[in-house]
């Protein structure tokens, strides 16, 4: 059943320091949910789930919003929309898979609303641009009453919906770092290609270095564990190696140590479990053709 | 007590005050405190795109918005499409092109439609970008070809329009559909 909309308060801050300010307050209290583009938090409400009564405007901070160059990478405003994203001249250029994911989650409408903050802070194993921080190995700005804390994505997802931040702590932003030397891949797989929430989502980043050997490898996944994470086995057996058609086949079965799918709503374990081999095969092939051979 | 906020927004060019609930969704203040019940509401969670209005310009699917973040806004519905009994180009183009059965994703269809002819001036959008663009919307009747041809019917009607101007149209130029090409 749908919740009670009428019942709910909306609290707007004048600015990012008397949001923190209400967000610490409200610690020993009644929960204030931060609302970006409600893209989320209407869904969990529609189907009778509440994330709480009250809720923090954060729309109204347009400091929040925006993408700006800083030391050779891109901080990205936590409340910046994915079409900003998807349309970013430097995210275009310098960090393609980020401008793959963007265009591809939900449809036009849905990018219009959903912010980067708050795909993380949904914190959903499906969250497809999640994937794509781990891989650029991004940089979450937490603010909250006690200043600034930078929490690196690489340790931000702790278990189920359950990331590395207090409550009283805002996501502000986040930086990618600059881009390093390598190919970039994105494939969310789904029902279709618009709208639908992933079956499984990969990104991947593949560098060969002078002397033929793989120097940078990084494959992150949402979709096939409780939390969205690097494939660190995979990553293991590419890291050094030749491009060959047997190290592809010895990445996608340490794939099977990296992830652990379930049946649900959406899929099943097994169809994941091939379809992730197929889209890091993909990946390999791809970035690097003699992957094939 | 119930919260309530006093709001104040434009909806197809007409200022409105309302006073509501800040979580009530956009969609039923239009349908319940504006009137405007042309916006309709498919699935409530943002999936099929009937709800669709123009917020500052841009597609959003408003049973997803809360009322409290339209504050100042400017709201464009179906209703705002058509001037007095005259319908719009694409509309006309949805009518004579088959490009409605049912209806009820016309309105949200027709509003993201308008977004993206407003987005692509002095040409006819390809058909990639007219099923990218409506990907968001969804139709169980049509298959989607006609709302597509229609869509480029009403681009194509309106070049030739802005290619007469001053001549009066034929009607006709309206309907003309898009040639099919090898799409599902």
């Amino acid at each position: 059943m749908r919740a009670p909309l009428s019942t709910y308060a909306v609290v707007r801050p004048r600015d990012l320091e008397h949001a923190l300010t209400l967000l610490h307050r409200a610690r020993n209290g009644e929960r204030l949910v931060p609302l970006a583009g409600g893209t989320d938090v209407y869904v969990s409400l529609n189907a009778g789930v509440e994330p709480g009564r009250r809720f923090l405007d954060l729309g109204c901070l347009r400091e929040l919003a925006g993408i700006h160059q800083r030391s050779g990478g891109l901080t990205i405003g936590a409340l910046t929309t994915f079409s900003a994203i998807r349309a970013h001249p430097a995210v275009r250029r310098r960090y393609p898979a980020l401008a793959a994911a963007a265009g591809e989650i939900g449809a036009w409408q849905i990018q219009n609303r959903a912010t980067l903050g708050g795909n993380i802070a949904n914190a959903s194993p499906a969250g497809d641009s999640l994937p794509v921080l781990l891989a650029l190995e991004a940089v979450v700005h937490a603010w909250s009453v006690r200043g600034p804390r930078d929490v690196p994505v690489t340790s931000l997802f702790r278990g189920y919906r359950d990331l590395a931040l207090e409550p009283d702590e805002l996501i502000a932003a986040v930086s990618l770092p600059p881009p390093v030397r390598a190919k970039s891949f994105f494939r969310k797989i789904g029902t279709r290609r618009a709208q639908s929430i992933s079956k499984v989502v990969l990104c991947g980043l593949l560098g060969i270095g002078r002397d033929g050997r793989v120097a940078i490898a990084r494959v992150a996944l949402g979709s096939v564990a409780p939390v969205t994470l690097r494939a660190r086995h995979v990553e293991g057996v590419l890291l050094g190696a030749r491009p060959s058609a047997a190290v592809a086949a010895a990445a996608r079965r340490a794939l099977l140590r990296d992830i652990v799918p379930i049946d649900d709503i959406r899929s099943d374990r097994d169809y994941r479990l091939l379809v992730a081999g197929n889209v890091l095969e993909q990946f390999l092939r791809a970035t690097a053709p003699r992957f094939a051979h | 007590m119930k919260p309530v906020v006093a709001l104040s927004f434009t909806v197809n060019g007409r200022r409105r005050r309302v006073r509501v609930p800040p979580m009530k969704r956009l969609l039923d203040v239009l349908r319940e405190d504006c009137g405007l019940t042309g916006t309709k509401e498919g699935c409530g969670e943002g999936e099929c795109g009937a709800c669709t209005v123009l917020l500052d310009g841009e597609p959003v699917c408003s049973c997803l918005v809360p009322a409290a973040q339209v504050e100042g806004a400017r709201i464009l519905t179906v209703e705002g499409l058509a001037r007095g009994p005259a319908l719009s180009v694409l509309q006309r183009a949805f009518v004579e092109g088959g490009g409605t059965q049912c209806g009820l994703c016309t309105p949200g269809i027709l509003v993201t439609a308008h977004a993206l002819l407003r987005r692509t001036p002095g040409r006819v959008p390809r058909e990639d970008e007219v099923r990218t663009a409506l990907a968001g919307n969804l139709c169980r009747c049509t298959g989607y070809q006609k709302i597509v041809d229609a869509v480029r019917g009403a681009a194509r009607a309106r070049l030739q329009a802005n290619g007469t101007k001053g001549a009066t149209r034929a009607r006709g130029a309206y309907g003309t559909p898009a040639p099919r090409r090898g799409s599902r």
